[in-house]
């Protein structure tokens, strides 16, 4: 993935709701602007992750699926 | 995007056995975690999922439940062991998709901040007393949950 990441979660593995937890955990630690790299296995993080996020006001910056892995960049608000 | 006034959730907890503890914690959890304020009100069975006795060993009935994870006719369901062997086919179930258990799940849910409410009335009913209840939950009665409920955005019942 291009860009450069702040912090990288590693979801692989986990259901829901799992994926969307730990993603919320990992920005609270995070400063406003810095991005997260979020890795999951979970088939739901599809649809879930932006949810998560447009409902949160983060930002997706990128997103992409190789291979039933979801990776996405998410910028802190 | 964030809002001023954060989104409010409600859920009336009223089962104890394991898939109905999983949705209020499940949904709970992920509601908290998208900046809403959550409570659960946990009533009649539903304070099982809170009762530090019994939160471990939820379980699942395959008598009069024909999406059991063991489908059996109910002559066969009502045998001792059947609740157990369905339970535990379950949680195998869930253990292989790697699904958090309810012990976790409540913690989550403790980490998340949504707010737990044990039903007074209910723990009375059944003999239970506040050092029965897990942690970091209140108890409160309809009142306590309607005032919450009153400015909720979401409310459903389980």
């Amino acid at each position: 993935m291009s860009g450069e990441s702040d912090k990288t979660l590693d979801c692989k593995g986990l259901s829901c709701p799992e994926p969307v937890l730990k993603t919320k955990m990992a920005m609270n630690d995070m400063q406003p602007g810095q991005v997260l790299e979020m890795i999951a296995t979970d088939p739901g993080s599809a649809n879930d992750i932006p949810a998560w996020a447009k409902r949160t006001g983060n930002q997706i910056i990128e997103s992409k699926e190789e291979g039933g892995v979801w990776t996405f960049r998410i910028k802190k608000s | 995007m964030a809002e001023e006034k954060k989104k409010r959730l409600v859920m009336i907890a009223s089962k104890g056995s394991m898939d109905m503890a999983y949705i209020p914690l499940i949904i709970g959890s992920t509601a908290a975690a998208m900046e809403m304020e959550v409570a659960i009100f946990f009533t009649f069975y539903g304070l099982d999922i809170i009762n530090k006795h019994k939160y471990k060993n939820l379980g699942v009935a395959p008598l009069a439940n024909p999406a059991s994870p063991m489908p059996v006719p109910n002559i066969i369901g009502v045998l001792p062991g059947m609740t157990m062997m369905a339970t535990a086919m379950m949680k195998s179930w869930m253990g292989k998709q790697n699904v958090a258990t309810i012990p976790e799940m409540l913690k989550m849910c403790q980490d998340v901040g949504v707010r737990m409410i044990g039903c007074q009335m209910t723990m009375d009913v059944m003999g239970v007393k506040k050092e029965d209840l897990i942690d970091g939950v209140e108890i409160g009665g309809a009142a306590t949950m309607l005032d919450f409920a009153a400015d909720s955005d979401i409310s459903f019942h389980i």
